[in-house]
């Protein structure tokens, strides 16, 4: 696509452990483009953050990424560190699900605010004081010129989540990847945050990839959803086809897991048993098989590839796709 | 106000919380995370508390188990005033009530062993024997679904979050306490597990005999395990009403707020934009009457002059609003 911002093509990430190696990311394409949100869902481990850091080149040392990763025409893996830098301060941002990944414990909130705004804005102190507040402001942090004389800590953890977007969108980025942004979040600060994260989006012709495993938070929030799991896409469409009808039975079961408030009390939620297959150790079937309800035959000797479903832009990677009737129907 | 008289034992509710009141002190100025919160907690019951980030849930959870000494009010467990206990009275106390973090790695100490990290509360108090120990610990890691063999050697980073949220509930569970205090123990797992974990507290509630207090801000994780749900905003509590009344007749606008906010996994369904209208105001200098009264879709003048006190609408649903919506 040639009006893409941001293309992914067959990336792949291999990292070293004592137990051998591990695939992060297997071979995943991806493209989107400016002003538009593609939401990545997948439970913990399920290489989303990899797949991120991976876009970003901040990969840990030791890892190996092969495939490209194009960004506004240029091979993000081919640049030099220098440019690379600069990039991610001002076109590239990125919000970590823990917010003390990007705070730093013995910086005031104003200090850490404002260095990022006069390192990439040519801004004066006075001047970045003001954005910051504005900043603070915007994503509902009370009392914001308190705030800034203090410190992490004397934040609870939604506010320092708030504190992190805020850091992240002073620089104006054209694409922001948000690694479970809103996963620490009560609800309305996440609706805030996420009309907030869609405002802005719109405001500045930004791209935005939404990273969660919460597939009601991208159900009205990204234009496409990317599900992932064990390193892999299993499942990618355009929003509406992909809740009009799931093809992977992982899908739904993520789904199946959410509580839902129409649930009486106590009632056993239907929990995916066991946990994803150890990295290190992929299983010659489908990676889902060892959990998946409808596994059978071929499921548990060959990778299903992932196939066009007949929607436009709807694929699935399952020998066994939901049936209408067995699925969630329209 | 629910009146109980104070020390009479058993009958009355396990934990009875009474105008409790914590502030922070931030330089020069006083951060009211809890101002004047009662609750009551029945032998045997969840009670699920809900709020946005800052109201003062893990405030008031760390002050149920005096881990921050409120600045007034009472909190009686079993019919005994923890406020007015010290040292050893209270340790002893303590090893009835447990607390479960939201952080389930952070809260193990990386260094060391996972059987040393769940026996530790039995060392401390005071179960010498090493075999006794051993045996209560391989109960518990069973008991939270974990193979004792297989993970008493490991250190903490080798499991999972969901792993680590286990061997957090395993460790809660050692002194075979009566109450639990849950601060978050799912909002940093994800929707799988988070799902194994609900179920797992559920099974061990009903094995262990225990009364649990809940806090979360997802109100539906919170309505799948609590009998009774008390929202808290800016720390005071709005609402209290058994779960399904308070889900299908929310009474205070906050309530009805909360549930509005709730994504829903179906793209048909656009998130109302803006739902949760304006900011939080500052806990440091909270607005006068009804706090909630910033960002209040009903709010008048009286609101901002008279502060609500919880009182009962309907049967055994409490709201403190001046024109709530039943
Ligand atoms: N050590 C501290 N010093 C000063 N203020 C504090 C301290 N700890 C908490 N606070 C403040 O007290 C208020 C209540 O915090 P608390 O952590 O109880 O909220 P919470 O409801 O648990 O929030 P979250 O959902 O984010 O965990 C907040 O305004 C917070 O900033
Ligand atoms: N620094 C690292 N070194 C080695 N392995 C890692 C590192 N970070 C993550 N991994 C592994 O890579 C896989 C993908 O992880 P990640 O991208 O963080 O998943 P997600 O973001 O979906 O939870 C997991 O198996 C994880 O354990
Ligand atoms: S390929 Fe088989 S095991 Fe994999 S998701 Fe489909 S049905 Fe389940
Ligand atoms: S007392 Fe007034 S401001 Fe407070 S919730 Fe009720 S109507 Fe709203
Ligand atoms: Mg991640
Ligand atoms: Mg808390």
């Amino acid at each position: 696509m040639s009006g893409a911002l941001l293309s992914i093509q067959d990336v792949a990430v291999e990292l070293p452990t004592p137990r051998g190696n591990l695939r992060a990311v297997d071979r995943v394409n991806l493209t989107l483009e400016a002003g538009r949100t593609l939401g990545v869902v997948g439970e913990s481990g399920c290489g989303k953050t990899m797949l991120s850091r991976a876009i970003l080149q901040l990969l840990p040392k030791k890892a190996r990424l092969s495939g490209r990763v194009m960004f506004a025409g240029q091979d993000l893996a081919r640049l030099e560190p220098e440019s690379l830098r600069k990039l991610r301060g001002r076109d590239l941002a990125v919000v970590f699900q823990d917010p003390m990944t990007s705070l730093n414990p013995v910086l005031t909130i104003g200090t850490q605010l404002m260095e990022t705004i006069q390192e990439h804005l040519e801004l004066d102190a006075a001047a970045a004081k003001k954005r910051s507040i504005e900043l603070l402001t915007a994503v509902g942090i009370p009392a914001p010129e308190q705030r800034l004389t203090q410190y992490p800590h004397q934040c609870s953890g939604g506010m320092r989540q708030r504190i992190a977007i805020a850091i992240a969108l002073s620089c104006e980025p054209k694409l922001l990847i948000a690694d479970e942004p809103t996963t620490a979040l009560d609800v309305t600060i996440q609706a805030q945050i996420l009309d907030l994260l869609a405002r802005e989006q719109r405001r500045r012709h930004m791209a935005m990839i939404l990273i969660t495993h919460d597939l009601g938070v991208v159900a009205g929030r990204a234009d496409e959803v990317a599900v992932m799991y064990a390193g892999r896409v299993v499942e990618r469409a355009p929003t509406p086809a992909l809740f009009k009808r799931m093809h992977m039975p992982y899908t739904e079961a993520l789904l199946a897991a959410i509580p839902k408030l129409e649930t009486a009390p106590h009632t056993p939620l239907p929990a995916i048993s066991g946990r994803p297959p150890d990295p290190t150790r992929p299983v010659p079937g489908c990676s889902f098989a060892p959990r998946c309800r409808y596994a059978a035959g071929r499921c548990h000797q060959a990778k299903p590839d992932l196939s066009a479903a007949e929607t436009a832009g709807h694929f699935y990677a399952c020998f066994h796709p939901i049936r209408m009737a067995e699925g969630i129907g329209a | 106000m629910m009146q109980v008289p104070a020390h009479t034992q058993s009958d009355g509710p396990l934990l009875k919380v009474d105008d409790l009141v914590v502030e922070y002190g931030l330089g020069n100025r006083t951060v009211h995370a809890v101002s004047g919160v009662s609750l009551e907690v029945a032998r045997g019951e969840t009670l699920g508390l809900v709020g946005e980030s800052g109201c003062g849930k893990s405030t008031l959870g760390r002050a149920v188990l005096q881990l921050r000494r409120p600045k007034s009010g009472s909190v009686l467990f079993d019919g005994h005033d923890l406020t007015a206990m010290q040292g050893e009275t209270l340790r002893k106390m303590r090893q009835r009530v447990q607390l479960i973090f939201q952080d389930p790695i952070a809260s193990l100490n990386p260094r060391r062993r996972i059987g040393d990290i769940v026996a530790e509360p039995l060392i401390i108090a005071g179960v010498k024997d090493p075999e006794k120990r051993k045996q209560v610990v391989w109960e518990v890691l069973s008991a939270v679904g974990l193979d004792p063999e297989l993970v008493v050697g490991r250190l903490p980073h080798e499991f999972s979050g969901g792993q680590c949220q286990r061997i957090c509930i395993a460790r809660a569970l050692v002194l075979n306490p009566e109450f639990i205090v849950c601060d978050e123990p799912v909002s940093a797992l994800d929707v799988s597990i988070r799902a194994q974990i609900l179920n797992l507290l559920e099974e061990m509630k009903a094995r262990f005999g225990l009364t649990l207090l809940f806090i979360a801000h997802d109100l539906a994780v919170v309505k799948a395990v609590s009998d009774r749900v008390a929202v808290m905003y800016l720390g005071r509590l709005c609402e209290v009403a058994p779960s399904e009344q308070l889900f299908a007749k929310p009474a205070h606008p906050y309530t009805a707020l909360l549930l509005e906010a709730i994504p829903v996994p179906d793209p048909d369904v656009r998130p109302a934009e803006s739902v949760a209208t304006g900011e939080p105001p500052s806990p440091i200098a909270p607005p006068s009457g009804c706090r909630f009264r910033t960002r209040c879709p009903r709010a008048d003048q009286r609101c901002s002059a008279e502060m609500p006190e919880l009182r009962e609408v309907v049967p055994g649903q409490l709201v403190a609003c001046h024109h709530p919506l039943v």
